[in-house]
C-alpha cells in the first residue's frame, strides 16, 4: 500500500468508525458521516449522469450528430421540470403519460409470461413419478395451491377452504423462516467486510 | 384538457406497446426501438429533479441554526465531487473524484448497511420466540438454515440436505404462489392504467 | 426481577458488543472452514467452463457499495474464470453507484490477466430505467449505449464487431442486490429468452428458487456462501472464503442468543401467566 492509499484508507477507517459509533447512540460524528455520504453520493451521480448520460444520449446526438428526432424526448424530459411550479405542473403529465403508457403496455405480456405462465407450467407440467423427486413435485403442487388459497380473501376461510388455508400459512412460515436464515448470513457478511477492511488497514499501518 | 389528453396518451401508447408484441414487422420493431430510446432520454433529463430538490432543501437549511453545519457538510461533499469531475476522464480510477468514491462513499455506505448485522442479532434475541405454532415453525426453519454454517460433522451433511430441500420445495412453492399473485396484480394494474381507470400517477390539480 | 427476567430485557447494546466481539475472534485466530458446493452454483460455473475462448459473456453488475460485501467476491470470481478462459466480456450496470464498482473491479482484474479494454472486454456504462434499458439492449446494444462508459463509440471497438444484441452472447449473468433481478427475468429472459443466471444477496436469494425450477434461471449464487463456493470452484480464494470463518462464529453466537432467549421466555412464561401478563 502506498502512503496515499494508507492515508485514503485511514480516512475510510475513520468514517467507518463514525458510523459504528451510532451503535452506542446518535452523535455528531455519525451525523457528519451520514450527511457527507449524502452529498458525495449526489455529487457523484450528478457528474455520472452529466458525462455518460446527458453527453452521450442528448448533447452529442442532437448537437454533434444531427439526430434531431431526439429533440422530442428532450423536450418531454425538460417539461418534467414544470413539476416545481404549482401553476404549470400539469404540463409534466404529458411526459409522465408517455413513459407510463409505454411501461404499462410492454409489461402486460412479459409479466403474465414470467410470473404466471412459466410458473404454472413448472407447477403442473412436470410429470409425477413414484420416487423422492416425484413426491417433492407432488408436495410443491399441494404447497402452491395451499399458499394461493391462503392469499385468496374473497371467500371466508372456513371449513375445507379454511383447513387448506391453514396448511398454506404453515408452508408460508417455512418459506419465511428460510428467508430469515439467509438474511442473517447476508447481514453478517456486510459487517465482516468492514472488519476485514479495518484489520487490513491496521496491519498496513503498523507494518504487519 | 389537463387530465384528459394525458389519459388518452397513456391509452394510445400503452395499447400500441401491447399489440406491438404480437406484430413481428419492421415498423413494429421501429416503434418499439424508438419508444424505448425516447423513454431513456426522458429519464436522463428527469433524474436531476431529485438532485435539485436535495440541493435546494439543504441550501435553505443553511439558515437553520441546528442544521447549518450538517447541511454545509452535505453541500461541501456535493461541490467537491462536482468540481473534481470537470472532465470525463475523472470518472476513471486514479482521479481525485474516484478516490472520493473509494475512500468516502464506499466505506460509509457499506458501514451504514453493516449496522444491520447488529440490529438483526438484537431482533433475533428479542423477537424470535416460539410464542405460537406459526412462530415455532418459522423459528425452527430459520434454525435449520442457520445451522448449515456450523461444522457439526455428520449432522452437517444431513443439515445441508434439509436446507436444500427447504429451499427447493416449501420455500420455492411459497415464492411461486406469491409471484403468481404479484403477476396477476401487476397485470391488472397495468390494464387499469391503460384504460384510464388508475390515475394516481397524475397527481392532483 | 429474577436473572431470567433480566436476561429477557437486556440492553441491546450488550448484544451489539457480543456480536462485535464475535466477529473480531477470527481476525485474531483465523481458521479454515470447509465449503460444500451447491448444485445451483455449480451450474453457473459449468456454464462458463463449457464456453470456448472468444465466446461472449454478458455480465451485469447491478449493486451498490451497500451490498458489495456479498457480491464483489462472486463478481471477481466469475470475471477471473472468464478471463482465464479468454472469453469476451460485456459489462453493464443499471445501478446508480455501479459504474464506480465496475471501474474498480475491471481495471484491477484486466491488468492481472493482461486484458485490453475494447478488445477483450467492454464496459457499456449506466443508464436509468432498468426495464427500458434491458428491452432496448435486446434490440441492439447501441440503442441505449451508442458509446461506452469512456465515450468511445461501440462501432470503433473490435470487441463489438458482429455483436448486435443478446442473440450474439452465450448468456447473461446478473449480479444484483435488488429489484434488477426481476427486471432481467421479466424484460430480458421473459422477452428475449436468453440464458440467465443471477448472483444475489442472501436476503433476496430465497425469492428466486422458483425460477431455477421453471428453467427461467440456469443458476443462482446465493450470497456470500455462494460466492465462497464459486471461489472454491474457480480456484481463486478471495473474500468469500475468508468470510466463512466469521460466519461460523457469528451464526453460533446468534443461535445461542435465540436459544437463550427462548429458554428465558419459557422459564418465565408461567410466572407471567399467573400475573395476568399473557404469553
Amino acid at each position: 500500500m502506498t502512503t496515499y492509499e494508507l492515508i485514503g484508507n485511514g480516512i475510510a477507517a475513520f468514517l467507518t468508525l463514525c458510523i459504528f459509533s451510532f451503535l452506542y447512540k446518535d452523535n455528531p460524528f455519525y451525523k457528519f458521516a451520514e450527511r457527507l455520504v449524502a452529498g458525495v453520493a449526489t455529487g457523484y451521480f450528478t457528474m455520472l449522469l452529466f458525462w455518460t448520460n446527458f453527453q452521450d444520449k442528448v448533447w452529442q446526438p442532437i448537437f454533434l450528430n444531427g439526430e434531431y428526432h431526439y429533440i422530442i424526448p428532450a423536450i418531454l424530459g425538460i417539461i418534467m421540470w414544470t413539476r416545481f411550479s404549482k401553476k404549470y405542473s400539469w404540463i409534466s403529465r404529458y411526459s409522465i403519460a408517455f413513459y407510463i403508457g409505454i411501461g404499462s403496455g410492454v409489461s402486460i405480456t412479459v409479466y403474465l409470461y414470467t410470473y404466471l405462465f412459466k410458473q404454472l407450467q413448472a407447477t403442473i407440467a412436470t410429470p409425477l413419478t413414484f420416487d423422492v423427486a416425484g413426491l417433492n413435485i407432488f408436495l410443491v403442487v399441494i404447497a402452491v395451491v395451499s399458499a394461493l388459497v391462503y392469499f385468496f380473501f374473497s371467500m371466508p376461510h372456513k371449513g375445507l377452504f379454511g383447513a387448506v388455508s391453514r396448511f398454506g400459512i404453515y408452508i408460508i412460515m417455512i418459506g419465511f423462516g428460510a428467508g430469515f436464515g439467509l438474511t442473517v448470513m447476508g447481514r453478517i457478511a456486510l459487517l465482516v467486510n468492514r472488519i476485514i477492511f479495518l484489520k487490513g488497514w491496521l496491519l498496513e499501518l503498523f507494518g504487519g | 384538457m389537463k387530465r384528459e389528453i394525458p389519459i388518452l396518451l397513456v391509452g394510445i401508447t400503452g395499447f400500441a406497446m401491447l399489440i406491438q408484441y404480437f406484430i413481428p414487422t419492421g415498423w413494429s420493431e421501429f416503434i418499439f426501438t424508438y419508444s424505448q430510446d425516447w423513454v431513456i432520454v426522458i429519464g436522463i433529463l428527469a433524474m436531476p429533479l431529485g438532485i435539485w430538490s436535495l440541493v435546494k432543501a439543504n441550501v435553505s437549511k443553511l439558515k437553520v441554526p441546528g442544521e447549518r453545519f450538517y447541511s454545509a457538510v452535505l453541500l461541501a461533499g456535493f461541490l467537491i465531487m462536482v468540481l473534481t469531475c470537470l472532465k470525463r476522464e475523472n470518472l476513471e480510477m486514479g482521479s481525485l473524484h474516484m478516490d472520493m468514491f473509494t475512500y468516502v462513499l464506499v466505506p460509509i455506505q457499506a458501514t451504514i448497511f453493516s449496522l444491520l448485522a447488529f440490529f438483526i442479532a438484537s431482533a433475533a434475541y428479542r423477537a424470535f420466540r416460539a410464542r405460537s405454532v406459526l412462530a415455532t415453525i418459522l423459528l425452527l426453519t430459520a434454525f435449520i438454515v442457520m445451522l448449515r454454517f456450523l461444522p457439526l460433522g455428520p449432522i452437517s451433511t444431513l443439515n445441508l440436505k434439509a436446507v436444500s430441500w427447504i429451499l427447493s420445495v416449501p420455500n420455492m412453492a411459497v415464492n411461486r404462489a406469491i409471484m403468481m399473485g404479484i403477476g396477476l396484480g401487476a397485470t391488472a394494474t397495468a390494464i387499469k392504467i391503460i384504460l384510464g381507470i388508475e390515475r394516481t400517477y397524475m397527481g392532483h390539480d | 426481577m429474577t436473572f431470567l427476567e433480566k436476561l429477557m430485557q437486556i440492553d441491546r447494546r450488550w448484544i451489539y458488543l457480543a456480536i462485535g466481539l464475535a466477529v473480531i475472534i477470527p481476525t485474531i485466530w483465523p481458521f479454515d472452514v470447509p465449503v460444500t458446493v451447491s448444485p445451483e452454483v455449480r451450474k453457473i460455473y459449468d456454464f462458463v467452463d463449457e464456453m470456448e475462448a472468444g465466446e461472449y459473456l454478458f455480465v451485469c453488475i447491478d449493486y451498490d457499495p451497500s451490498s458489495m460485501a456479498e457480491l464483489n467476491p462472486m463478481a471477481i470470481a466469475i470475471i477471473n474464470q472468464a478471463f482465464q478462459k479468454d472469453l469476451k466480456l460485456l459489462f453493464v450496470t443499471l445501478s446508480q453507484f455501479g459504474p464506480g464498482l465496475v471501474e474498480q473491479i475491471t481495471s484491477g482484474l484486466a491488468e492481472d490477466h493482461n486484458k485490453v479494454r475494447g478488445e477483450d472486454y467492454i464496459f457499456l456504462g449506466y443508464r436509468p430505467y432498468p426495464a427500458i434499458v434491458i428491452m432496448a439492449m435486446g434490440v441492439d446494444f447501441r440503442v441505449p449505449f451508442p458509446v461506452d462508459y469512456y465515450g468511445t463509440p461501440l462501432d470503433e471497438q473490435p470487441i463489438m464487431d458482429g455483436i448486435k444484441n443478446f442473440d450474439d452472447v452465450k448468456g447473461v449473468i446478473e449480479i444484483t442486490s435488488g429489484s434488477t433481478a426481476d427486471f432481467w427475468l421479466i424484460y430480458g429472459n421473459g422477452r428475449y429468452g436468453f440464458p440467465l443466471a443471477i448472483g444475489i444477496t442472501g436476503v433476496m436469494s430465497a425469492n428466486f428458487y422458483q425460477y431455477l425450477s421453471s428453467g427461467q434461471l440456469f443458476g443462482i449464487i446465493p450470497g456470500v456462501k455462494g460466492a465462497a463456493e464459486y471461489e472454491k470452484l474457480v480456484g481463486y480464494p478471495g473474500e468469500g472464503m475468508a468470510q466463512m470463518a466469521y460466519q461460523v462464529i457469528a451464526h453460533t453466537v446468534i443461535i445461542l442468543f435465540i436459544i437463550m432467549s427462548n429458554v428465558a421466555y419459557f422459564a418465565t412464561r408461567k410466572k407471567r401467566q399467573q400475573m395476568g401478563g399473557g404469553t
